[in-house]
């Protein structure tokens, strides 16, 4: 007997049972973010089973790892969450220098965080514009490209790359900002902050867009916490947890007198620090529209942070300091860190004998996690929430298989 | 035109019918295909446009008019491909079971009073009737695809299109009970003069019954928000993941065809047909109103008035399409079953009452029951003698509709 939730959380079974039909979706398909192949059991549009198969990705890249200095290993970071290099740039740097006990300048994290966090609204530009393909709007997704096009030019600016950037690197930066980038970059999200509320009326508080993904694939704190989601999936079930705040203090040091809110809702409501549209009523928390939510929040959020960090990074005296050396010995010792990147926490462990390169590679990623939970979710919805579902948990296949 | 064949000429009368069907055959197709090359343009350049793009430029000089043509000769070069496990005879059969019902319907479909490839005493039953073949195609290419996601978007279809033919035919027969007649031609001709006599401004009841009718039109065409049959996200392509090249351009040009005539549809039925907003032709005194004593020019204005409308009607769709995410199966049927098909009944009853006891509409009726003019008073003699009788049946209900609009 199959099963489905109607409008009020309540199972509909149905009696009419007709033949199952094993359906594979990808690793081929338009809304599948990648090479991701989902097995769909279905009974008529029922979904009764989902299971996702992965690797159709994987290049070895904790393999090389154990090949290659600590530097060397940046421009393989950067191909795991392509969409946010410099998130992983930046968590691959902090754990080797967390096993080395290095401090970068005071200078450098400034623009650290000022980077991580422009290339954070990237992500999310990506994450919310597929998310509007995934429920068949296309033109979002256009106005996700077009603003995310901008944060690219800057990159470029700074790196010379627009996808793969290395910037971020062990002891640093590979470079300095350019002259007048950070005006760019004010002027950027001074033209960027009025666009948001397009997003918002296109996606956000559009009423088909809200029937779509309200209570639907409703993932509770325990089952977030069970599967160890991250990220903007467990915060869009009210867990509160942002790494930028609870995380480890190499990595905390970095925002220490920042101000900003982890967007998480707490006592039936978002931080209102800015003018959001309203939760709308049909949705409950956990649900796919949360965690879209979530992820527009952080948007915001990351502007704030990004402002904020203009300005301590231009008060900053002195020189920005010289990345380690290409060869660096690293301490005997094995170490790990996660840090908050916008898919959710990705950590990376290390150990070490002694020498430059590393004895043992291994990354924990976000992504990887958050699809675990889908089959999960899946059960008893509709073919149409498959990718309403896996779309919202904005997955990344080059995070997932490495 | 036949006729004149027979007489001037001296053809025999087989040959004579023949030619003139074959030429309007020939006039028909070509408008049509012509017109859904255009809307394949357009639709591109109006996408670009609402999504910050160009959209094509460089096919054909300026503005990319000739992108259409190189797509269509891109498609006749391209492999034509047949999955193995497919039924071979359905699999090319579909596209053209879409294509003719997409382009028959235009048979009974007038542009102008008396320009109209066949003038059917039943036209409104038959444009929808023919329109709803349209689906076989879409089932035939799903069932024969041997694919799985074709087969989902051919149940989708199915269950989807057959739902929307119930509100749909309700809206369509409002226009129908006002004008007391079920030729598209008569029904155009019913709405002639200020745009005050167009049905949707007849009553209240219209009007709202008009955007059913878009809601529902868009759905029988299998357009966004109500894509579902094709659903890119989810079911790769839907119906016609399997085809390529020209049975899958056959396909594309039927669904703009019916967009077009469903468009067309909706100007003749509700927005005053080839009559402009204002009746400048009978206010000049080149026209009576009636359609045997106009001149050609007329024709053609008429003509344009319809294609304006039609085009519109389109160009709104191609917007709601480029702007909403679509719908899911169950919502889809949500909106047909509980919204839909409801309000058009609701409608339907409305409009009926307020033709019997309001004729002529909202603004005309309405002058005519205030200065008490002939229709008034005859309107008012028929509620008397109604009222005596002891039962109102539905049949002498229905009788007093029609001679009432008449």
């Amino acid at each position: 007997m199959s099963q489905i939730l109607d409008d009020d959380q309540r199972i509909i079974e149905f009696d009419v049972r007709t033949d199952e039909m094993l359906v594979n979706m990808g690793p081929q398909h338009p809304s599948t973010h990648g090479v991701l192949r989902l097995v769909l059991r279905t009974d008529g549009e029922i979904v009764s089973e989902m299971e996702p198969h992965i690797g159709y990705l994987h290049r070895c890249a904790e393999k090389i790892g154990e090949n290659l200095t600590a530097r060397q290993w940046i421009p393989y970071t950067d191909r795991m969450d392509y969409l946010a290099a410099m998130n992983m740039n930046l968590g691959w740097s902090l754990a080797v220098e967390k096993l080395l006990r290095y401090q970068v300048s005071e200078k450098a994290k400034h623009l650290r965080v000022l980077i991580v966090e422009l290339n954070r609204i990237a992500s999310h530009l990506v994450g919310m514009g597929a998310y509007g393909l995934d429920l068949g709007t296309f033109s979002p997704f256009l106005y996700a490209f077009r603003e995310r096009e901008k944060i690219l030019d800057l990159f470029e600016e700074v790196c010379g790359a627009r996808l793969t950037y290395s910037y971020i690197t062990v002891g640093g930066m590979t470079a300095d900002l350019p002259p007048g980038w950070l005006q760019r970059c004010e002027a950027f999200l001074d033209q960027f902050e009025p666009i948001i509320q397009e997003y918002h009326a296109l996606l956000t508080t559009n009423a088909i867009f809200v029937k779509r993904t309200a209570k639907i694939g409703v993932l509770s704190p325990e089952m977030a916490i069970d599967y160890g989601c991250t990220g903007p999936v467990l915060r869009g079930s009210g867990v509160d947890i942002d790494l930028r705040r609870d995380g480890e203090s190499i990595y905390t040091a970095m925002y220490d007198g920042y101000a900003f809110e982890v967007a998480v809702m707490k006592n039936g409501h978002y931080p209102r620090d800015h003018e959001y549209p309203a939760v709308p009523r049909d949705a409950i928390l956990g649900d796919c529209w949360h965690r879209f939510f979530v992820r527009m929040l952080e948007v915001v959020q990351s502007m704030d942070l990004i402002r904020q960090s203009i300005d301590r990074y231009s008060q900053c005296k002195g020189a920005l300091g010289e990345p380690l050396k290409l060869a660096e010995k690293l301490p005997a010792g094995d170490t790990y860190l996660e840090t908050e990147c916008p898919k959710g926490q990705m950590g990376f462990y290390l150990v070490t004998d002694g020498t430059s390169i590393p004895w043992r590679v291994r990354a924990r990623s976000s992504s990887f996690s958050n699809l675990a939970v889908s089959p999960e979710l899946c059960r008893g919805c509709l073919i149409a929430d498959v990718p309403a579902i896996v779309g919202s948990l904005d997955v990344v296949m080059g995070e997932i298989d490495r | 035109m036949a006729e004149f064949l027979i007489e001037t000429i001296g053809l025999p009368i087989w040959l004579a019918w023949t030619c003139i069907a074959g030429l309007s055959a020939v006039l028909i197709l070509n408008v049509i295909a012509g017109g859904a090359l255009v809307f394949i343009w357009a639709e591109r350049k109006i996408a670009a446009r609402i999504q910050d793009r160009l959209g094509p430029t460089r096919t054909g000089g300026r503005f990319g008019w000739l992108q259409s043509l190189a797509d269509g000769i891109k498609l006749l070069a391209k492999e034509d491909l047949m999955p193995d496990g497919a039924d071979a005879l359905l699999f090319r059969l579909a596209p053209y079971v879409s294509f003719c019902a997409s382009f028959c319907a235009f048979i009974a479909l007038p542009f102008a009073f008396d320009t109209v490839g066949q003038r059917l005493n039943v036209g409104v039953f038959f444009v929808v009737a023919v329109l709803g073949l349209e689906v076989f195609g879409v089932i035939l290419a799903g069932y024969a695809s041997a694919s799985k996601w074709s087969l989902f978007g051919a149940m989708r279809e199915a269950a989807q299109v057959v739902s929307y033919e119930v509100p749909l035919g309700m809206c369509v027969v409002v226009p129908v009970m006002l004008a007391g007649s079920m030729d598209l031609v008569t029904i155009g001709e019913k709405q002639a003069g200020w745009a005050t006599n167009w049905f949707i401004f007849h009553d209240p009841f219209t009007f709202i019954i008009f955007w059913v009718y878009c809601t529902c039109a868009i759905a029988s065409v299998n357009r966004a928000p109500f894509d579902l049959a094709e659903a890119e996200s989810e079911l790769v392509a839907g119906f016609h993941t399997e085809y390529s090249g020209l049975r899958w351009s056959f396909f594309f040009m039927a669904e703009y065809g019916s967009m077009f005539l469903v468009s067309a549809l909706a100007a003749i039925l509700f927005l005053g047909g080839w009559n402009g907003p204002i009746p400048v032709s009978e206010l000049l005194g080149l026209s009576d109103g009636v359609s045997a004593t106009d001149p050609f020019a007329l024709r053609i204005v008429g003509c344009m008035n319809l294609f304006l409308k039609a085009t519109a009607g389109v160009l709104l769709m191609m917007w709601i399409r480029w702007t909403l995410p679509r719908l899911r199966i169950d919502q889809v049927m949500t909106t047909c079953l509980k919204y839909c098909t409801p309000i058009a009944a609701a409608m339907f009853l409305g409009v009926m009452l307020w033709q019997l006891f309001l004729p002529g509409g909202l603004v005309a009726g309405s002058f005519r029951a205030a200065a008490g003019v002939r229709e008034g008073w005859l309107e008012q003699s028929y509620r008397k003698e109604s009222a005596d009788e002891e039962s109102l049946s539905v049949k002498t209900l229905s009788r007093h509709v029609f001679e009432v609009s008449r």
